[in-house]
């Protein structure tokens, strides 16, 4: 992590490896796509809703490990100061929103045939609806504080405030046992059989890999940016 | 219910979304690193 803290060094780091995790995120998002809409079998009891898993349950991770980056960046920020956190944690934000709406609308989409209602105020559902707005929060924040050339630590702070969300949307489904069901993937093994499951890690790293792309571009983007402004100033001096 | 539609509309969301997040990323990069490269050209 440190060893990128040279802008010029993340570049040469960030310049191939965007290319390379957009062609890789490509590649395997399509292929578990495809192959959990077409090559495995409906589940006994959902049937064909089953298929909505192989993007819920990636944008659902995508969610919530961006939050976790930011609350990283953040801490990277206020403790070490290091020069990328703060621009690496407003880069993470837009990829992190985009994948917890998307985990709200599919998981909706997949509520109305399976639980025979769009939304129900469970503690699954409620705390990610959370998160999306801390997203949106953050991204407000962090825009505002940069504009008033503020270094980011008001955006780091709620940053790692928004965190105390991320134990809660993982362990809602025990606490208040309503209408999700409770953990059926874990570290340890998996409740689903794996004539159904195994489209799903091909999801899970190739939407990890596209959102990694983006965030790469975003953190490009600012970096050129602030090169842009900074000559501007010396321009103007 | 026929599921279909459902299953349909939900990937045609995500796919819909990825895509709009990467193209504006990759957008957003090509503009800014544009303006940079033009302005070290001057």
């Amino acid at each position: 992590m440190h060893a990128l803290a040279n802008p010029a060094r993340f570049l040469r780091f960030a310049r191939p490896a965007t290319g390379w995790l957009l062609l890789i995120g490509l590649a395997l998002a399509v292929a578990g796509m495809a192959a959990g809409l077409a090559l495995t079998p409906p589940d006994y009891l959902q049937g064909e809703t089953v298929r909505i898993l192989y993007i819920h349950v990636p944008s659902a991770w995508l969610g919530m490990a961006g939050w976790a980056g930011i609350a990283g960046a953040s801490v990277s920020q206020l403790v070490w100061r290091h020069p990328l956190a703060a621009i690496a944690g407003r880069a993470v934000a837009p990829a992190g929103a985009t994948f917890a709406a998307i985990c709200l609308i599919t998981g909706s989409i997949w509520g109305r045939p399976t639980w025979g209602t769009w939304w129900e105020w469970d503690g699954r559902l409620t705390s990610m609806l959370i998160l999306f707005f801390l997203y949106l929060g953050y991204i407000g924040l962090a825009s505002a504080e940069r504009e008033r050339g503020g270094e980011g630590r008001i955006a780091a702070l709620y940053g790692l405030v928004g965190a105390i969300n991320l134990p809660i949307i993982h362990y809602s489904v025990l606490w208040w046992r309503t209408l999700h069901q409770g953990e059926s993937i874990g570290i340890t093994g998996s409740s689903i059989d794996n004539s159904i499951l195994w489209p799903l890690p091909l999801t899970m790293v190739g939407f990890t890999c596209l959102f990694g792309a983006a965030a790469l571009m975003r953190m490009r983007a600012e970096l050129a940016e602030a090169k842009v402004e900074a000559r501007m100033r010396r321009l103007g001096a | 219910m026929n599921p279909w539609p459902f299953v349909i509309a939900a990937y045609s969301v995500a796919i819909a979304l990825t895509i709009a997040l990467v193209l504006w990323s990759f957008a957003s990069m090509r503009r800014a690193e544009g303006a940079a490269d033009a302005l070290r050209r001057k």
